[in-house]
């Protein structure tokens, strides 16, 4: 009987020490999310914004242009703008992890040196398929997407390869890495992570910011 | 050799054979809830190989106990050849994590990057690591249990 005490004590001790750990890592990630210093992580003035400056729900998008999801969740996020004309900001991060994306991401951001930055983010998450085709970014692909927004191509890579581009990207990923963000698309509502991911979990957390703000 | 000293021998062997498939069973059972812990609490999503090594652990903590009440040493058979077959993906899989193995035979193609690595312990520890070290213990320990004692 000796054998099956040492073995249920030793389950019940490693189920406890799952459970301990659970809620020790729970409660750490929850303090973490309300840091001032997560805040600052978060909002850099570097990041493309699109929505007004006063409105009072902000909404961070860790993003990769490569990531499937984030094709997807991009128009329903663009609804819930248009659906609170006015209240609601977003602002854009980026988070490469797919192989080749920090390319595309720089490439993005040398077409915001020509103020065109979100119809190049729309035509390459448009035409994702067709320049990553199974989840692998193929750089020479990308520039036939970019064709017809009115860009100077030439200009675009030239400057891809500048460095305070580099210097944004890094900044965003060593911020994405300090935030735990593992996966894309990682939102922020005002500072607070989706409790779990899904489009309602996002809607509702946005329902809850706009009602706070916007009493 | 007396009979009376034989039997005492063979039970000192069973003894050790209980404790090391006990062994295996903490192993086991401690990488399918830190597996666990991975993706359902740090919210980590799995890779496929990562899958395809769960699918020979997991069994094990459930297996490993219908041997020890009471001790069958017979266990090792249908253990051994689940967590050797893990340990094999999980070699597959520390070789893709350190690029020994060329991406175009990666067998990800949708989901995580199986070469990506989620984290990193002391510069170094990978959970593709971590697996492969459990089912090198895990392997070890069965086959010594194979040959004290079936001796």
């Amino acid at each position: 009987m000796k054998r099956r005490t040492l073995f249920i004590t030793a389950a019940v001790v490693l189920v406890a020490a799952f459970a301990a750990a659970t809620l020790v890592y729970q409660s750490r990630k929850a303090d973490s999310s309300q840091a001032l210093a997560r805040q600052a992580l978060l909002v850099r003035d570097h990041a493309p914004t699109v929505g007004p400056a006063d409105a009072k729900v902000h909404i961070v998008e860790f993003l990769d242009p490569a990531c499937e999801t984030c094709r997807s969740f991009y128009p329903f996020v663009k609804r819930m703008m248009a659906a609170n004309p006015g209240k609601i900001r977003v602002s854009v991060r980026y988070a490469p992890f797919h192989k080749n994306s920090d390319y595309v991401v720089k490439v993005l951001e040398a077409t915001r040196k020509q103020g065109k930055y979100w119809e190049s983010l729309e035509a390459l998450l448009a035409a994702q398929p067709g320049w990553a085709p199974n989840h692998s970014p193929q750089p020479d692909l990308v520039w036939a997407q970019l064709a017809g927004l009115g860009l100077d191509l030439d200009r675009v890579r030239q400057e891809t390869f500048d460095a305070d581009i580099a210097r944004i990207v890094q900044q965003d990923i060593a911020d994405a890495k300090a935030l735990g963000v593992t996966q894309t698309p990682e939102f922020f509502v005002n500072g607070k992570p989706m409790p779990s991911f899904g489009y309602e979990q996002l809607t509702t957390l946005v329902n809850d910011a706009l009602a706070k703000a916007y009493p | 050799m007396i009979p009376d000293e034989h039997g005492a021998e063979r039970a000192r062997a069973q003894e050790l054979g209980w404790k090391l498939v006990f062994a295996c069973w903490l192993i086991a059972t401690s990488s399918t809830l830190g597996a666990l812990f991975f993706s359902e609490v740090m919210d980590l999503p799995p890779c496929v190989l990562c899958w395809y090594q769960r699918i020979f652990i997991f069994p094990l903590v459930l297996l490993l106990p219908a041997g020890l009440f009471p001790f069958d040493p017979k266990v090792v058979r249908y253990t051994l050849p689940l967590s050797a077959v893990g340990g094999s993906i999980a070699v597959f899989h520390v070789l893709l994590t350190y690029g020994l193995i060329p991406e175009r035979i990666r067998p990800c193609t949708q989901g995580v990057p199986c070469a990506q690595n989620q984290i990193e312990w002391f510069g170094f520890v990978s959970i593709p690591l971590l697996s492969l070290i459990a089912f090198c213990i895990i392997n070890a320990l069965l086959l010594v249990t194979h040959y004290k004692v079936s001796k």
